[in-house]
């Protein structure tokens, strides 16, 4: 469904040239869930806005559907860490969501039906007349997401988009998105900083290295498709990959290679 | 402060109207006392009433202007100036100011050419106007739309800066073309400054279409102030400026309550807001 192929990204600014992305291999099948960790400031975003076409990358190519990116590709829809800023402030929650849809000139009848559609399944039917800035942060990002639903898209890029929400909003978010996926077979690509949720969210969890960015390690999550907060998160499984993909994080933190073998039997911890 | 907190009252914000009604009164008492004091001065003697009349002689031939169908049509005039002049320099402003941001290295191959015209007084065009137009409208409109259009231009300029990029990147990955990003995120985001454009704008046009009435001598009340200077009709003379007052104080309320209307999703009108 997606494929990044020898992604190069480097930034030529007033003489300074800051080599962001190295050379990134990947694919994403489609209707599955991948999740890209990586250390801060390793690239993680201008990844995700070279996918989405927003920017232009220095080598490599990108594939979506076989066809190039060259730029926003229809079908791809993108949720953003700053929902306060990605929602318009002077568009109704309905608004905001029937914009996208209107662009692609779709009658009327059919546009509503996705905008209710698309709320109703982020739990926010009753808010379509509210303001953005009415509701709270976790609700916002709903609305974001909802607007990503009704857009149709086979492909749906999230960049670190509950970095700013409260610990209990992002569980349910959380639960949300993995939800969203397993009924609409949505191919999602996920950026996180965070281990847990990649860890808890993934189909297959790609661990980025330092910037300039490669991809360090992959890992396919083989927890049950069936998760929740509270038993997956104390599954013995879980703890396992997490320690992995935290070893592999703090590894690329420190730039060292960590040998496959030692971290794919993570030592038990001394008690 | 402190003991009144312990007295159990209230903080002042949950009073509700109080303090705006006591600011209301206050106002209107200073007004009074203002009033009061320019009957009493000239008929103290302290100033001449022939070049300071009191009140009551003013506001006496505020009513016969009132009264007299020639002060109707003055006052068209300069409202017909003002209102072409402004609605000339919005529409001009917006667009240079869209054109210039959106189209690459307009900006910045016009800045300088702006900051070189935009300081240029008005009036100091009344010369030329003279020269092109004569007493007519039209010399009021040059002098009127170049001082406004500076205004609405700048803040148009500013608040297209403001566009968010990541709203910018939001409607480009949705597939927004140029056109629906300047209706739907552009625009939207400039409208606050454009306001405030507009209502200096208004402002300085109606400074503007005075000026040029009084010193050209294009109709409207301008042109009625100069009259009744020349024949000594000071108490009338004093009740027009007070109408280019009064005037000036509408055009100031009615922007601002456009401006809240149009912006009640803005920060600044809509305030904190409980989530």
């Amino acid at each position: 469904m997606l494929d990044v192929r020898g992604l190069r990204k480097v930034y030529e600014g007033a003489g300074r040239r800051v080599e962001a992305v190295r050379d990134l291999t990947f694919t994403v099948g489609a209707g599955e869930l991948v999740c890209l960790v990586g250390p801060s400031g390793c690239g993680k975003t201008t990844l995700l806005k070279c996918v989405a076409g927003l920017l232009a990358p220095t080598a490599g190519e990108i594939l979506l559907g076989g066809r190039p990116v060259t730029g926003p590709p229809p079908g791809m829809a993108v949720v953003f860490q700053e929902y306060g800023r990605s929602l318009f402030p002077w568009m109704r929650v309905g608004e905001n969501v029937e914009l996208p849809l209107k662009q692609q000139r779709m009658p009327k009848a059919r546009r509503r039906e996705l905008v209710a559609d698309a709320l109703r399944s982020v739990g926010l039917t009753d808010a379509a007349g509210a303001y953005p800035w009415q509701l709270s942060g976790g609700m916002q990002q709903r609305v974001a997401i909802a607007r990503a639903l009704a857009y149709e898209p086979d492909v749906l890029l999230m960049d670190e988009p509950f970095a700013a929400v409260d610990a209990q909003t992002r569980a349910d978010l959380e639960d949300l998105v993995r939800g969203l996926w397993r009924a609409r077979g949505i191919t999602v690509l996920f950026v996180t900083h965070d281990i847990d949720e990649a860890v808890y969210l993934g189909e297959r969890v790609l661990v980025l290295s330092a910037s300039p960015t490669v991809v360090r390690e992959q890992l396919s999550i083989d927890l049950p498709s069936e998760r929740d907060q509270l038993h997956t998160r104390v599954a013995p499984r879980f703890a396992e990959l997490r320690t992995q993909v935290y070893a592999q994080v703090q590894a690329a933190k420190r730039g060292a290679a960590v040998p496959a073998a030692d971290v794919r039997t993570p030592t038990p911890p001394a008690t | 402060m402190k003991d009144a907190h312990l007295d159990g009252a209230p903080p002042e914000r949950a009073r509700g109207g109080r303090p705006e009604l006591t600011n209301a009164a206050l106002g209107a008492a200073g007004l009074a006392g203002f009033l009061a004091l320019c009957e009493a001065v000239p008929r103290l003697g302290i100033v001449s009433a022939e070049y300071f009349p009191p009140v009551s002689r003013i506001a006496d031939a505020l009513v016969g202007e009132l009264g007299d169908g020639a002060f109707w049509t003055a006052l068209g005039d300069t409202l017909t100036g003002w209102a072409l002049g402004l609605a000339i320099a919005v529409t001009a402003g917006v667009l240079a100011g869209v054109v210039i941001s959106v189209v690459p290295y307009l900006r910045e191959a016009t800045a300088s050419t702006i900051e070189f015209l935009r300081p240029i007084p008005s009036v100091a065009l009344i010369p030329l106007a003279v020269l092109l137009y004569g007493t007519e409208l039209r010399s009021v409109l040059l002098l009127v739309v170049y001082a406004s259009f500076w205004q609405v231009l700048l803040q148009t300029l500013y608040g297209v800066r403001d566009v968010d990029p990541v709203a910018e990147e939001t409607a480009r990955s949705y597939g927004l073309g140029t056109w629906a990003r300047v209706r739907h995120v552009l625009w939207p985001t400039a409208l606050p400054y454009v306001m405030t454009g507009v209502r200096l704008a208004a402002a300085v046009a109606l400074i503007l279409a005075v000026t040029a009435e009084l010193v050209i001598g294009a109709p409207g009340l301008g042109a009625r102030i100069a009259v009744a200077q020349t024949s000594q009709a000071v108490p009338e003379m004093y009740a027009l400026v007070v109408v280019t007052g009064v005037l000036g104080l509408l055009i100031n309320v009615g922007a601002r309550t456009v401006e809240r209307r149009a912006l009640a999703w803005h920060q600044s009108v809509r305030g904190e807001v409980a989530v």
